[in-house]
């Protein structure tokens, strides 16, 4: 684990809003040269810290109106294989992001769809037959916020 | 309104967001100008939002993720917008969402270990305002990441 000194802290916040700022400009933000800001970052790829961008994209832009979030209980904990679970949902394009949690659910899921009616499809013919599956809960999402996380 | 090479510079920036233009344009069947020109149509129609850096918590120490499914008390006016007020002022809540259905509101919180997660619960978290119930999952190992969009 590596320490931040407030710097990283700043390149970290400034990447985290917009990851396709160059060194240089990054730099003249902070007041600080070129190659200082990127041995910095490439210290930071380095330790792990920074492992790759995201796009952000407007989903309902490109026809994606639905988004939920499914609790999954494996009906049959135990019996079945965690790994067939997963690799089943995995491959579900649909399925954006897939978690194995402790608690009330065993797995989180995030899947997008293009409307409810596009959502029930996913649900019955892809998630409901998912090798396994149990008790399912479904909260569409409304809004979402991303914060920088502890970098103050 | 989005042609197919539009679809297939996204799949392909999605995959890989830190490509050039060039490669980016060779992955995706087109020349780096027109390449240039679509991305720049697709950031200014607001489609193409802007590109984050992925922070890996871990390697800064944060070893335990909480996601938190918290009902409010909604006759309460003001319940959302006062809670969320509340949340976006600690430092650890990466992640809020709302939602329609069994859970109201979905906070996802950072902890060194499992000390600092139960002084952030007691202090941070059970203070928020009207707030009726709360679950939390805690995260074992994402099998799946990215938020692809399936274009």
């Amino acid at each position: 684990m590596i320490d931040l000194d407030a710097t990283d802290r700043s390149i970290l916040a400034a990447l985290e809003k917009d990851a396709t700022q160059s060194a240089g400009a990054l730099g003249r933000h902070l007041g600080l040269g070129q190659s200082s800001v990127w041995r910095r970052i490439r210290r930071l790829e380095q330790a792990g810290v920074l492992v790759g961008r995201r796009l952000s994209l407007d989903p309902e832009a490109l026809g994606f109106g639905v988004t939920v979030f499914l609790g999954v209980k494996l009906a049959t904990r135990g019996r079945v294989s965690l790994e067939d679970f997963e690799r089943a949902v995995s491959a579900i394009p649909e399925v954006q992001t897939v978690q194995h949690v402790l608690g009330l659910y065993d797995y989180r899921l995030r899947v997008v769809a293009r409307d409810l009616a596009d959502f029930e499809r996913v649900l019955r013919r892809r998630i409901m037959t998912l090798p396994g599956v149990g008790d399912v809960e479904a909260n569409v999402l409304l809004s979402e916020e991303r914060r920088p996380g502890p970098l103050g | 309104m989005l042609s197919d090479a539009d679809r297939r510079i996204l799949r392909q920036l999605q995959a890989d967001p830190a490509l050039s233009t060039a490669d980016l344009a060779e992955r995706a069947g087109t020349t780096p100008a027109t390449c240039a020109r679509r991305i720049e149509r697709l950031r200014a129609s607001g489609i193409l939002k802007g590109q984050h850096a992925v922070v890996h918590w871990p390697a800064l120490g944060y070893h335990v993720e909480v996601s938190l499914r918290i009902t409010l008390d909604k006759t309460q006016r003001n319940a959302f917008d006062e809670f969320l007020d509340a949340a976006r002022d600690i430092p650890e809540v990466v992640e809020m969402q709302t939602f329609l259905g069994r859970v109201d509101v979905r906070l996802s919180v950072l902890a060194r270990d499992m000390a600092h997660y139960q002084t952030l619960y007691r202090s941070r978290i059970l203070t928020l305002p009207h707030i009726n119930d709360i679950e939390a999952l805690m995260l074992l190992s994402s099998i799946k990441t990215g938020q692809g969009l399936p274009l």
